[in-house]
């Protein structure tokens, strides 16, 4: 290709990124450690540390690993029976799974507290098959619920794509050898589906630390997540050099689990554009 | 007995994923206004859904700025994946890692930072008089941005299943560059473009948080406007326009579906 196509081919997203993507970001940075006459500043930062912001952040903190533990859970043999189906029925059940997402996500997440509330459906139907009721609506419980529900599609697709990668020769060869199922399974398919693994756990962590949504709707206000403190700051407060700075705090975290996931797969950029 | 737990497992993820389906169809049809009681069934809401001005005009911004993103988007992620083709190893890499950014990082980073660089940019602006309207135009920036690395995501597999070879024999054959483009590498790759667009649609139709952060007052989108009306209440022209929506895109799905099993005939020159 000549270098002046190529110009004209990578130009365009370039610059798109640049002003979209880098730009912004430097610019929660410079934010984030100025304060409003633009002088530096490490106090927005350190506004993290006030004891609600701390509530807040230590509870999404909890709340995001224990939903990402439970995805995993759930996921993991979803996605080991679906890779063991028949390859007709799985394009129709992986269908199944995509389709709730075409309804809006607000609407999914608002119908969990008709499901939950303390007369809702959920409580109905316990109530007719008497069995002790479920008073969990208002509490961070049905916030890890909401993320749970919310997020296990991203779980379960990077799982599944790992395990259908998979060869079926490098797994009889491991019976061959005389492998019982759980030998089978410890020693060759769990570790070769570790980047589905790794890549499912920042997919579910990310969205689950961050969100304000799920907090809102089923957390009644009452409930805090670090999302809703940094929104508020700048839809209600209007204060951007601390909403920025509590940003970097929250940023700080991503970056982590972005690293980790970087240390266990190299090849993370090949990887998720080969899908 | 392994079956039938796996049967039982797989039911009882089926009724978890769909339970929240079910409830907000059946409130679609709840003739009483409110969700917390039950009026018996009717029809009215997807009557009046079409005289509410505000809901339809919602409706209406959410899927232009769903069918413009997802166009540009797919156009700039085409030529990204192209060129991206053709760059040297560690260039490449740098880029792709740029294109991780919007899908790794979190949602309300990405929006601040949006809304940020637009405060700023009309700030710059308003030197000059000029003014920056937060609304339409920032929410559709904000969209491309976040849809380009899924359009690419999707395009850059197919690109490189590409042949060259046949590519290079219709040059041979005296093809213009852009006519064996357009003859040979577009039908090759169609595939991944349109299912590009479609994923850059689904995501723009379903956003609630880059479009909360870069929309002005006066301007909203399904997703915006149910998130305030959460407080005082959701319509039910709401949930109705939810559910048409949502069976129109399954209609879509199942058709679409059907429809790429046929391999489609060689077209020639």
């Amino acid at each position: 290709m000549n270098k002046k196509l190529r110009i004209w081919l990578d130009g365009p997203y370039l610059i798109w990124t640049a002003a979209f993507i880098i730009i912004p970001l430097i610019m929660i940075v410079y934010y984030g450690l100025t304060d409003k006459t633009g002088a530096f500043t490490w106090s927005n930062i350190l506004e993290m540390g006030t004891p609600e912001r701390m509530k807040a952040l230590i509870l999404s903190l909890i709340l995001s690993l224990m939903a990402t533990v439970i995805c995993l859970l759930m996921a993991y043999p979803l996605a080991l029976i679906l890779s063991r189906m028949k390859t007709g029925a799985v394009g129709f059940i992986t269908t199944i799974f995509i389709i709730p997402m075409w309804m809006n996500s607000l609407l999914r997440i608002l119908a969990w507290q008709t499901l939950l509330e303390r007369n809702g459906v959920i409580n109905q139907i316990l109530g007719m098959l008497n069995l002790p009721k479920l008073y969990i609506i208002n509490t961070p419980y049905a916030i890890a619920l909401g993320m749970i529900y919310d997020f296990l599609p991203f779980m379960l697709l990077p799982i599944y794509n790992a395990l259908q990668k998979i060869d079926v020769n490098v797994i009889n060869a491991a019976y061959d050898l005389g492998a019982n199922r759980f030998q089978t399974f410890w020693k060759v398919i769990f570790p070769l589906s570790m980047p589905g693994v790794i890549s499912g756990i920042t997919m579910v962590f990310v969205p689950a630390l961050t969100t304000f949504v799920i907090s809102d709707f089923l957390g009644g206000s009452k409930v805090l997540l670090i999302g809703n403190v940094i929104e508020q700051q700048f839809t209600q407060v209007g204060n951007w050099n601390v909403g920025s700075g509590l940003s970097l705090v929250l940023m700080v975290f991503i970056l982590i689990s972005m690293l980790v996931m970087q240390h266990y797969d190299k090849d993370i950029g090949e990887r998720t554009t080969s899908l | 007995m392994r079956k039938a737990i796996s049967r039982i497992y797989l039911a009882f993820i089926f009724i978890l994923l769909y339970a929240p389906i079910a409830v907000l169809i059946i409130l679609s049809f709840n003739n009483s206004r409110t969700r917390a009681k039950w009026g018996g069934w009717t029809l009215k809401w997807y009557l009046s859904m079409f005289q509410d001005q505000v809901i339809m005009s919602a409706l209406w911004n959410t899927l232009l700025i769903a069918v413009l993103s997802a166009l540009i988007s797919t156009i700039l992620g085409l030529m990204a994946s192209v060129s991206l083709l053709a760059m040297k190893h560690k260039k490449r890499s740098i880029v792709l890692s740029l294109l991780n950014i919007p899908m790794l990082n979190a949602e309300i980073v990405t929006g601040i930072s949006l809304m940020l660089i637009f405060i700023a940019f009309g700030q710059f602006l308003s030197h000059w008089g000029y003014m920056i309207e937060f609304g339409f135009g920032t929410v559709l920036i904000g969209h491309i941005t976040f849809n380009i690395p899924y359009t690419v995501l999707l395009i850059m597999p197919k690109l490189r299943q590409i042949n060259i070879s046949t590519y290079e024999a219709a040059l041979d054959l005296g093809a213009s560059r852009w006519l064996a483009f357009r003859k040979v590498i577009i039908p090759d790759i169609m595939p991944g473009v349109l299912s590009g667009f479609l994923l850059a649609f689904t995501m723009s139709l379903d956003d609630f948080v880059i479009t909360h952060f870069t929309k002005g007052p006066g301007f909203d989108t399904l997703s915006t406007k149910i998130y305030t009306e959460v407080r005082k209440g959701i319509k039910p022209e709401m949930y109705a326009l939810s559910t048409l929506l949502f069976a129109s895109v399954l209609l879509l799905i199942l058709l679409f579906g059907r429809g790429r099993k046929k391999k489609p005939a060689p077209e020639l020159v």
